[in-house]
């Protein structure tokens, strides 16, 4: 008896020792997982934070701000980095970045609709099975590889077509940053597009509208959020984008409104300069301030894309 | 009327069909013209040797083996942290808590915000910061605080958790709720459960993500300008504050500052086509597996 009983107590002193070291390393490891789940906020916070405090003396330094200041961004027309007086001005890489990303919207917008739009309205299932990885696979192109292209084949070919002055230039860089961005637009739209109810199609059928119909009126206007939210995103990649402007759009910085000069865009400004700079100096806390430019713009571009697909969301799931 | 209306349809169906078919072609022209110019050089000596006579002879080896090496690091850390983010975001976290909006609005970001920042972040962050901090601590003459292996692979690793993350997310939300249910009814524990039952069922999904962000790793040039890629070292990296050559990078010098473009050529070709060999190739198994997965989802549901 007192044998058995003995046997039982210690069992259960087991259990319990078994139980609280299980729980323990349960209690671990949740930790470990919920402490790492903090690591994606932490990065963004510390790229926030090492980007601006190098860009900062832009603002604050007396020393720097003689040579680089809010005002001097915009009081000339030249960026003239590396000379006995150096000159930052902003304003022809900010023109020069938009006239890139407008020539790759222009491009991108209707082509990547377009090809959403076949996909998720007209084509047939097993064709619909194939576009999806197609395009998936444009986008898995490194953008050196685009950039590459442009440089060696596209640039030759437009000019002998526009005999433009100057082979690199923003139209050039354009159209290969477009093919950066349709897989971005494409799979946003086409997402949106599929996720409009079927009975909404159904309804737009039975009343009569044929296809075509259905695809434009109601399907793409109920899905438009979407379409737009990836064309903000498209936009932000866009701006961006770096290796392809640097290697397609010929680097210099010219202020004009002609699409075929060569311009320098802010993203390839700094990859082209950071490696000669020294650490420091005005000129390197200009590309930073660049670089916080580019870090704020895409993050309100990006917040402003999810808030439109969040609300989309929201809005097919109350119909649906 | 009728008819006028059906015309004006089609066309513009049409159209869609038309932008569908100057997307193939876009594809189709690269990786041709790709194909074309650089198959004639791919060897075995062009992929085991090292560059010669200023990049006009000999191969790319040190270039691949580094951009190999990067991504393995860059993996190593990316993997766990990417997994482990997904997994409290879906199977510990409130659904609509301060803290997973928070943690989704990073991962959200991070996946937006240019590569380039995040290369003025790996110079100003891991090099300056944390690499000349160590070299002070630790009295070293510069060791860390320079661009090497370490620093670039971790900036890139930061750049891809989103793809982590996301893939990740994905096939957990594919696990069958019942499975879920079934295993905790049985008395597993929420981490058993997870490690035994979800984690297994998801390898898939995890899988995708961890190739994804290999190929893109693979493939991104702008993070990892200054923060470690060299364009020729006469040696082969052994250490991670060694610096390293990378196929993305060994493409953007040859291609803008090579003295003799026409000499470069036929490497540079073969350098680009072994880049997209390499990150298609992973794309493809990437997209076959997910599409796998995505089926079984469909089935169990």
């Amino acid at each position: 008896m007192e044998n058995s009983k003995t046997i039982e107590k210690k069992q259960q002193a087991e259990s319990i020792i078994f139980k609280r070291r299980f729980r323990l390393s349960e209690f671990i490891i949740e930790k470990i997982i919920f402490l790492s789940s903090f690591l994606a906020i932490l990065g963004v916070v510390l790229i926030f934070f090492f980007i601006f405090k190098e860009a900062l003396p832009v603002l604050t330094s007396p020393e720097v701000k003689k040579e680089a200041s809010l005002k001097l961004f915009f009081s000339t027309v030249i960026w003239q980095p590396v000379s006995d007086f150096p000159r930052y001005g902003l304003i022809p890489l900010i023109v020069g970045t938009f006239k890139v990303v407008i020539v790759a919207l222009f491009f991108s917008i209707p082509l990547s609709v377009g090809a959403a739009i076949y996909t998720s309205e007209f084509a047939p299932v097993r064709l619909k099975e194939f576009i999806k990885p197609i395009v998936e696979i444009l986008a898995g192109i490194p953008s050196v590889v685009l950039g590459f292209f442009a440089l060696m084949v596209m640039a030759s070919f437009f000019h002998s077509i526009f005999h433009s002055t100057m082979r690199l230039n923003a139209f050039n860089a354009g159209v290969a940053l477009s093919f950066a961005i349709i897989p971005v637009i494409y799979s946003l739209a086409e997402d949106s597009l599929n996720s409009v109810p079927r009975s909404l199609k159904e309804a737009s059928l039975a009343l009569g509208a044929n296809r075509w119909q259905t695809a434009f009126r109601v399907s793409l206007s109920v899905a438009m959020p979407g379409v737009l939210a990836g064309i903000i995103l498209g936009l932000g990649r866009a701006v961006g984008e770096t290796m392809i402007v640097l290697m397609a759009s010929g680097n210099a910085s010219m202020l004009s409104a002609n699409i075929f000069d060569s311009v320098r865009t802010m993203s390839a400004t700094i990859a082209a300069e950071l490696g000669e700079v020294v650490q420091g100096s005005a000129h390197y806390n200009v590309l930073f301030f660049i670089g916080a430019s580019l870090f704020v713009f895409t993050l309100i571009i990006n917040s402003l894309a999810h808030l439109v697909v969040r609300r989309l969301q929201r809005k097919l799931a109350g119909k649906v | 009327m009728r008819f006028r209306i059906n015309l004006f349809g089609s066309f513009f169906t049409g159209l869609t069909l038309f932008a569908t078919l100057i997307i193939f072609a876009i594809l189709f022209v690269i990786i041709g013209n790709v194909v074309l110019h650089g198959h004639k050089i791919i060897s075995w000596e062009f992929i085991t040797q090292a560059p010669r006579e200023g990049m006009t002879a000999g191969g790319i080896f040190p270039a691949i083996f580094g951009t190999v090496a990067l991504v393995i690091l860059m993996i190593i850390a990316v993997l766990p942290v990417g997994v482990m983010t997904a997994i409290y975001l879906h199977e510990y976290a409130k659904p609509e808590s301060v803290l997973t909006r928070t943690i989704r609005f990073a991962v959200n970001n991070l996946a937006g915000v240019p590569s380039i920042v995040f290369g003025l972040f790996g110079l100003g962050f891991f090099i300056q910061f944390i690499g000349a901090g160590m070299d002070k601590f630790f009295g070293l003459e510069v060791v860390w605080g320079q661009p090497c292996l370490l620093w670039a692979a971790l900036t890139l690793a930061l750049l891809n958790l989103p793809v982590v993350v996301v893939a990740a997310e994905e096939s957990l939300r594919a696990v069958p709720k019942e499975t879920r249910e079934a295993s905790l009814a049985l008395g597993a524990t929420k981490w058993q459960t997870i490690r035994r039952i979800i984690l297994p069922q998801a390898l898939p999904g995890v899988l995708t993500g961890a190739i994804l962000s290999i190929s893109r790793g693979a493939g991104e040039v702008a993070p990892i300008m200054f923060t470690g890629a060299a364009y020729f070292l006469p040696y082969l990296p052994h250490k991670p504050t060694d610096q390293f050559m990378e196929l993305g990078y060994h493409v953007y010098v040859m291609a803008t500052q090579s003295p003799d473009v026409e000499a470069t050529k036929p490497i540079l070709y073969g350098t680009v086509l072994v880049l997209l060999i390499l990150t298609l190739l992973l794309n493809f198994i990437a997209i076959f597996i997910r599409s796998k997965v995505r089926r079984q989802m469909r089935q169990t549901i």
